[in-house]
């Protein structure tokens, strides 16, 4: 008995002392924001890493998103014969909840993983001790260019996803549940608010956050060998995406609890 | 000077570092020879603060390094990696100019790219592979990549792990007489870990032979075959029979 209460203890403490050591790796990271050097280039092609190379997958996991809201929303809506609000759901549902959530998701499945395992295969080779040896603070020099970029990325993701979404929505309304078109976007646009809107960016930016700060720390402080590296990677997506649907609750609390 | 007063460091239940002395006096060239696994890198790393050790004091040029300001007490440091260490997502110039194109001795690009081909002429590397990335080069070029980045900003204390390993007996040459220059045309200090026997006579003011995690012979090179030690008489003949165990 109190072997397993020690065992839960340790677990409990040792859980404590992560979530301890990611906030202090998170603020350490923030605060470079405000200590020059600032390293622009690293910060360029993190935009283009994250960002940019992320539309396709982003793009299309919201198309067939969409696509398929408007048909079970369709269906839903017309055992009470209220098939007419197909629109504005599909428009709701996407900005608010879905084009956030899976795009941060599967933000976290493309650019966790990459940078996790490129810091953490820095760090086993010493290319993080190099980087200390030659003057430079790797959380300058690639913690922050990183967690930056998809801070700002991931919005710009969304908003992109959220119109694909919205557009796949359209096309199966339209050519499969025979809505007219003019309506169809004169319903989205009528019930759409700007809040529903901006809300869904501001949780892009928290998760694009998430995902980076969980790949660089997880890279960071990967174990030795290609295991360590395998291991950091493994950690960094399941940690991102389980801290993305935790921060989605709990702003959803915040922005839309009355 | 370096001075290392009673180091010690253990990772987990591995005691590595049982108190280690050394004294590199400035301008020398101090070579640590010792068995692989015995600690001569994490002693580096434990100078240049990337390991922290558990108990002991390090003294750079009279200054606790604890009490530095890290910034400008690095800028004195080059440093060659085992593993040579390269950015493998910059071309091997950039890697070469680091130091030259950010912070404190920062300069024009064409500059910066002038001194990395000059660098890497001396460590026998042609202008070509300046544009390379480091994955494209042989193990043997790497480490020489990463030579030519330690030497990058003329540091004033310069430390070599395994400098002539993986490279051919005349590159290997050329290596200890470009760190012999450094030592004597530069005055730089320098600390090189090295199991080439032939390196160490070429290179080496000082000796210290680590083993058990402690400097079980110092002196300098020259006394290195007469010094009695059964240790050091057993490493630098290659023996498998003596004091010094084969499976460790
Ligand atoms: N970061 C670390 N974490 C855990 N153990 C480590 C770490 N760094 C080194 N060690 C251990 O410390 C011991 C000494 O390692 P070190 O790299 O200093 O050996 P070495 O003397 O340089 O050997 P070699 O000649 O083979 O390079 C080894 O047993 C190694 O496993
Ligand atoms: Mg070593």
């Amino acid at each position: 008995m109190t072997r397993f209460l020690a065992s839960v203890g340790r677990t409990v403490l040792s859980a404590l002392a992560m979530v301890g050591s990611v906030a202090l790796f998170a603020l350490e990271t923030v605060s470079h924001l405000l200590r020059p050097p600032f390293y622009w280039r690293e910060f360029w092609q993190a935009l283009i890493q994250i960002g940019w190379l992320s539309l396709p997958v982003v793009g299309l996991t919201a198309f067939f998103t969409g696509g398929a809201l408007a048909l079970q929303i369709f269906a839903g809506g017309s055992r009470y014969g209220a098939e007419a609000v197909v629109p504005s759901i599909v428009a709701i549902g996407m900005v608010r909840e879905l084009g956030p959530v899976l795009g941060g998701l599967m933000v976290a499945a493309r650019v966790a993983s990459s940078i996790a395992a490129e810091i953490g295969t820095m760090k086993v080779t010493e290319q993080i001790d190099a980087l200390v040896t030659l003057s430079t603070n790797p959380m300058k020099y690639l913690t922050l260019p990183r967690v930056l970029a998809a801070t700002l990325a991931v919005p710009v993701l969304v908003a992109v996803g959220d119109s694909v979404g919205i557009f796949g929505g359209y096309l199966v309304g339209v050519n499969r549940l025979g809505f007219n078109g003019a309506v169809y976007l004169k319903n989205t646009v009528d019930f759409l608010e700007q809040w529903d809107v901006v809300s869904g960016l501001f949780k892009g930016a928290a998760f694009g956050f998430i995902v980076a700060t969980m790949g660089c720390y997880h890279g960071m402080n990967s174990g030795r060998g290609a295991q360590g590296v395998g291991r950091a990677t493994k950690s960094a997506v399941v940690s991102a995406s389980v801290l993305i649907f935790a921060a989605n609750y709990i702003l959803t609390e915040l922005f839309f609890a009355a | 000077m370096i001075e290392l007063r009673d180091i010690h460091k253990t990772f987990g239940s591995n005691h590595v570092l049982r108190g280690v002395n050394l004294t590199v006096p400035k301008g020398s060239s101090m070579v640590i020879i010792g068995g692989s696994g015995t600690g001569k890198s994490v002693t580096l790393k434990c100078i240049l603060g990337l390991v922290t050790p558990d108990q002991g004091q390090i003294f750079v040029s009279g200054q606790n390094v604890e009490d530095v300001s890290r910034d400008p007490f690095l800028a004195r440091f080059g440093m060659l990696f085992q593993g040579a260490a390269l950015f493998d997502s910059l071309p091997v110039w950039q890697n070469v100019a680091f130091r030259l194109m950010r912070g404190a001795l920062k300069r024009p690009k064409a500059e910066a790219r002038e001194i990395a081909i000059e660098k890497l002429r001396r460590v026998g590397l042609k202008p070509e592979v300046a544009d390379k990335f480091p994955a494209e080069l042989s193990g043997g070029m790497q480490k020489r990549v990463g030579l030519a980045r330690a030497i990058a900003a003329d540091p004033e204390i310069i430390f070599f792990d395994e400098p002539t390993t993986g490279l051919d007996p005349i590159m290997s040459g050329v290596i200890n007489d470009l760190i012999r220059e450094i030592v004597t045309e530069m005055g730089a200090t320098a600390l090189t870990i090295t199991h080439d026997m032939t390196s160490v006579r070429a290179i080496a003011d000082n000796v210290a032979m680590l083993h058990d995690g402690v400097v079980k012979w110092t002196g300098p090179v020259n006394d290195m075959d007469t010094s009695g030690d059964p240790y050091v008489d057993q490493f630098i003949h290659g023996r498998a029979e003596g004091p010094i165990a084969a499976v460790r």
